[in-house]
């Protein structure tokens, strides 16, 4: 496995263990009260921090545990990360506009910031599974 | 959906032919990874022209002798 798909499984691990652990945490504190009235501004927080520190030292760890073609990236790299981003994206831009259309619904913050807290788990999560299976099965003919 | 590519190769019998070339030397001498080299052998990625020429010059033949673009069944006259 060369470093750059070994970087797509971390971010896949990273991101569906963070918000594992967020879902985890906000349900929990919600207890039997309502949802959006559960605290989670600091789970939110700590989860992305934990989930971009996380990534960064297993990334280093890898490394240093697998050596072979570290750092090392070429043309096909580079289109599988062009791939991958490119799903990613499309997740982003759909919680945007799910963000906006909750603000001028004039939701509670709670939903609005999960929409998008949700939709950038979502482009990571899937922008790694399409690196994934371009690694492992090739890149689709356009 | 992900389709295999029609481009086929003769990479892994021209590897044997020159000393039995590993493919982490033929990677190292057209400057890409191990892994892309496998893809490549497996027509699991089609290389760029460039790509594709470096690993013809690598051999020391021509492009038509390392890769093969077979014509389907409509295509022929």
């Amino acid at each position: 496995m060369g470093s750059e798909e070994r970087s797509a499984w971390i971010m896949l691990v990273v991101s569906l263990t963070a918000y594992a652990i967020y879902v985890a945490i906000v349900v929990g504190q919600a207890g039997k009260a309502p949802l959006e009235e559960a605290p989670y501004v600091a789970a939110m927080l700590w989860t992305t921090g934990a989930a971009i520190v996380g990534s960064i030292l297993l990334n280093i760890i890898g490394s240093m545990v697998m050596r072979e073609g570290a750092g090392k990236k070429d043309q096909r790299d580079r289109e599988i990360y062009r791939f991958g981003e490119s799903i990613g994206q499309s997740f982003l831009v759909i919680g945007g506009v799910a963000a906006l259309l909750m603000s001028m619904a004039e939701l509670p913050y709670f939903w609005i910031a999960n929409a998008v807290y949700l939709a950038f788990f979502l482009s990571a999560a899937l922008a790694s599974v399409a690196k994934i299976v371009a690694y492992r099965r090739g890149l689709p003919a356009w | 959906m992900v389709k295999p590519t029609r481009v086929t190769n003769d990479i892994r019998r021209l590897r044997f032919a020159h000393n039995e070339m590993t493919q982490a030397e033929l990677a190292d001498r057209t400057g890409v990874t191990r892994q892309t080299i496998i893809a490549i052998e497996q027509g699991r990625y089609s290389p760029s022209l460039e790509m594709a020429f470096q690993i013809a010059r690598v051999f020391g033949v021509t492009l038509d002798e390392v890769f093969q673009y077979p014509a389907q069944e409509r295509e022929t006259p």
